[in-house]
């Protein structure tokens, strides 16, 4: 690694300021034909029950599709009410909150409800910042074509226009909350860039965007004195006679009693699916990202999108060990680093799409063999952060990157004079549960906002894209939520979709046993809690 | 060297003996011995603050206070975790606060207590300089505080050892969110886009948009023109694209 840390040194003046061409829509067609994971053989298969039957997934999150209920349905007895709400969140992360902040705002009796604690979420790790189009020569139109031409021209129209139509006025919420993000030496938001935008559009505070956002959040869904439930997941949905949602079935995880919620309105918000480690890729996800919204309201009968598309972050940290797999901010590449290979050569521009650049890693590795290899087996390329110091300044990586530079310092590395050893990681699902402008799913009476939704990203979301996605349909779904609950009486409550579910399951013979689904919990225990490299 | 080859050594989880590879964190370590967390467990990454941990040494007489996720074990180390610590959250609506010197010290009145022990700042995981920022929010220094609580986990270490019984990330919180809201000046530019959305000003052109056919919106987005990393004084060839052109082919 050293004598390859010394080429990076030697070659950095000369491509300090070298603009790398970029690649032409059919050059990154064939790219991620080649190398993406998404398209690897046999990584993904077909559904053969359910209402998506036919969507291809990848086999980890099939496996739970096709696993036995946490529950048996026969043995709940559904009179015995724990709580009773106009408005169910499940999910603590932005996405909940939001929707709690405003399903209450908009006069609905709002649960709060949370897997672990209250913020442990991805969203309280989100680094970069968030997308919204304020510069002078920036727009929404300007916003519309980079998230579409990003996500592979599939994204659904009408979730692209709400998302980059709301983005000015969510960055005004936020701020209006109290956070403290970026400012430039006027006063005025600092933006920069990130992949595949062909404007300076990402607004952070810092590289803690997310858990600024998060604990300011988190200090208002309290101050509205909103009720919160943690360390209380929700394993199932119950559905009313009508097949509209009414509800969920919570685990308490102190004491394993089971918690039935009956509810108006329910918003899913229950984040991704990192911890599922598709194709034993490392994740930058937190512990609890394990797919359970997509498990229940798969068997409740909601319809998902481009869950075949998964995202993985071209700057997942591949040395040292301890911290494989955890993300190493975009904003780096948006602040000038680049990628380079262990002969210090770069190889893609680094303003690429993620999927793009991913591609263009594995590629320059696997096929080039000109990846760096650690003490451990694994294999990276250089993230060249020194040169953020040498383009925007001494200091620049204390002042814009203190997390970051934090916690490489803490391990031995200095980040502001040594490049750091990347290679992709499981960041993101691109797709989701299918959606309507107002986050309705197509289980009437059940919203999703956030990561656990798709459509908006189309086949791959750009940095900065998804903190501003779970604020506007999380507004969005809390609002109409509230608003449907109203109106609504819940009918008498069943669990009959599981039941059918696993029967469909046993007929087709593909029922799995051995599992059982949502998982919840992620299981590193023993062997399993030393870093597994795949490459 | 593969882990799997690497020395093992021994810990102790709640008194309890394991041997774990060496360069693990205590997370994984724990994870290593057995464990499956529920609590004491969230981001693993180091800004959540779930995994709050004590340990102490043979070979030193000091607790110390870590993020299992962030730090290595250590040989006969002896572990505990603090997986939920209760501290104290006044109840305030932020839109009525007002940015007044004495505003942290009426809200939360014990930070007058501080004895200036200089423990908090010791313990501290992120080794933020906490004695200094509640001295700040005595003196009304608002923005200061703000400044140096900022990379707060909320782990509360400091918490479980003031001797005063303040909650200085709640102190630290409160800070911040009035800097945020009350001193740093809301974007001029910012409430113009917005109403620049509310009158109508890029409707059009996102209902166009909406309606166009895959191979119209590939021409347009490669026809975007690129702000340059250093963009000082760059301004754009064309100011409305994609309007113009779209009303041209109108
Ligand atoms: C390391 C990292 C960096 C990122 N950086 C950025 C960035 O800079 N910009 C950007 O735009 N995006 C970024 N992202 C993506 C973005 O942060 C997330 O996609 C987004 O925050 C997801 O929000 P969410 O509310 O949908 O889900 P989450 O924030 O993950 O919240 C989901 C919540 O649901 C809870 N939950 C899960 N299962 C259950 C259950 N069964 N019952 C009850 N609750 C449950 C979870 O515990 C969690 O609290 C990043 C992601 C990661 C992992
Ligand atoms: S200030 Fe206190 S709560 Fe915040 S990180 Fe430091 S010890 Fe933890
Ligand atoms: S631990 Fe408490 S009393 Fe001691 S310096 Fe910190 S805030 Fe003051
Ligand atoms: S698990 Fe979040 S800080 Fe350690």
């Amino acid at each position: 690694m050293r004598a390859s840390i010394r080429k990076v040194e030697e070659t950095r003046a000369s491509r300090a300021k070298e603009e790398f061409p970029r690649l032409s829509l059919k050059e990154r067609q064939e790219l991620l034909h080649r190398f993406h994971p998404d398209y690897r053989e046999g990584g993904r298969r077909e559904l053969r029950v359910g209402v998506n039957k036919g969507q291809r997934v990848p086999n980890e999150l099939a496996d739970l599709f096709e696993g036995l209920s946490l529950i048996r349905p026969q043995e709940i007895d559904l009179n015995r009410i724990h709580r009773e709400v106009d408005v169910l969140v499940i999910g603590g992360g932005g996405g909940g909150a939001t929707a709690a902040l405003f399903a209450s705002e908009s006069g609905a009796r709002t649960l709060l409800t949370t897997k672990l604690r209250f913020g442990d979420s991805n969203t309280i790790m989100a680094e970069g910042g968030i997308q919204a189009a304020v510069g002078p020569y920036d727009s929404p139109a300007l916003h519309y074509l980079d998230t579409i031409g990003g996500g592979g021209f599939e994204n659904l129209p009408n979730l692209v226009q709400a998302l980059v139509e709301d983005a000015p006025l969510i960055l005004e919420w936020l701020a209006r909350l109290g956070v403290m993000f970026d400012r430039k030496e006027d006063g005025d938001l600092l933006a920069s860039f990130a992949g595949g935008q062909c404007r300076r559009r990402v607004h952070s505070a810092a590289d803690y965007t997310g858990m600024e956002i998060m604990r300011v959040m988190k200090d208002e869904v309290y101050s509205r004195g909103i009720e919160v439930m943690e360390f209380c997941p929700a394993v199932e949905l119950l559905l009313d006679e009508k097949g509209r949602c009414g509800g969920a079935i919570f685990l308490n995880l102190d004491t394993n009693e089971r918690w039935i919620v009956r509810s108006k309105t329910t918003i899913l918000a229950t984040g991704g699916i990192g911890r599922l480690h598709i194709q034993g890729f490392p994740t930058t996800n937190h512990y609890g990202a394990t797919a359970d919204g997509l498990v229940m309201a798969n068997r409740a009968g909601a319809k998902m999108i481009f869950m075949d598309a998964i995202q993985f972050h071209p700057t997942g940290t591949a040395y040292p060990e301890q911290l494989i797999g955890l993300l190493v901010s975009e904003a780096f590449r948006g602040w000038s680093a680049q990628l380079v290979n262990c002969e210090g050569r770069r190889f893609i521009n680094e303003l690429e799409t993620r999927d793009v650049t991913s591609s263009a890693t594995i590629r320059e590795v696997v096929e080039r063999k000109k990846g760096v290899s650690t003490p451990t087996g694994m294999q990276g390329v250089w993230l060249d952060t020194p040169l953020v110091e040498l383009n925007k300044g001494k200091g620049t990586i204390h002042r814009v990157f203190p997390h970051l530079f934090h916690r490489f310092h803490t391990f031995g590395i200095d980040i502001t004079k040594e490049p750091v050893l990347v290679y992709p990681t499981q960041h993101y699902q691109n797709g989701g549960l299918l959606i309507d402008e107002n986050g309705e799913t197509t289980v009437p009476n059940l919203f999703a906002a956030g990561e656990v939704s798709g459509g908006v990203h189309g086949r791959n979301r750009l940095g900065g894209n998804s903190l501003l996605d779970i604020f506007v349909f999380g507004r969005r779904a809390g609002i109409l939520a509230a608003e449907r609950s109203k109106g609504t009486k819940v009918g008498r409550l069943t669990l009959n979709h599981i039941i059918e579910y696993e029967r469909e399951l046993e007929r087709e013979g593909i029922l799995k046993k051995g599992i059982r689904s949502p998982i919840l919990i992620p299981d590193y225990r023993y062997g399993k809690a030393l870093p597994q490299i795949h490459q | 060297m593969e882990i799997k080859e690497r020395r093992l050594i021994p810990i102790y989880i709640f008194g309890k003996r394991y041997e774990v590879p060496e360069g693990l964190t205590i997370q994984k370590a724990m994870e290593y011995s057995g464990y499956q967390f529920i609590r004491s467990c969230g981001c693993r990454g180091g800004v959540c603050g779930a995994c709050l941990t004590e340990y102490r040494t043979p070979k030193d007489y000091r607790i110390k206070m870590v993020l299992a996720c962030q730090s290595l074990v250590e040989p006969e180390m002896q572990i505990t975790q603090s997986p939920f610590i209760p501290m104290r959250r006044a109840q305030y609506e932020l839109e009525k606060l007002k940015a007044q010197p004495d505003i942290l010290g009426r809200i939360y009145p014990e930070i007058y207590r501080c004895l200036q022990c200089n423990t908090c700042s010791r313990v501290c995981p992120m080794e933020i300089p906490v004695m200094e920022y509640i001295a700040c929010a005595i003196r009304g220094e608002i923005e200061k505080v703000a400044t140096l609580s900022f990379p707060c986990v909320m782990c509360g270490a400091c918490v479980l050892k003031c001797p005063a019984e303040i909650s200085q990330p709640n102190v630290a919180l409160l800070a911040r969110r009035i800097y945020g809201r009350h001193i740093l000046p809301l974007s001029h530019r910012l409430s113009q886009r917005i109403e620049e959305i509310k009158q109508g000003k890029y409707e059009w052109v996102l209902g166009r948009l909406v309606q166009l056919s895959t191979s119209e919106l590939m021409e347009l987005y490669t026809r975007r023109e690129q702000e340059p990393q250093e963009s000082g004084h760059w301004i754009p060839k064309e100011i409305n694209f994609p309007e113009n052109l779209l009303r041209e082919d109108q």
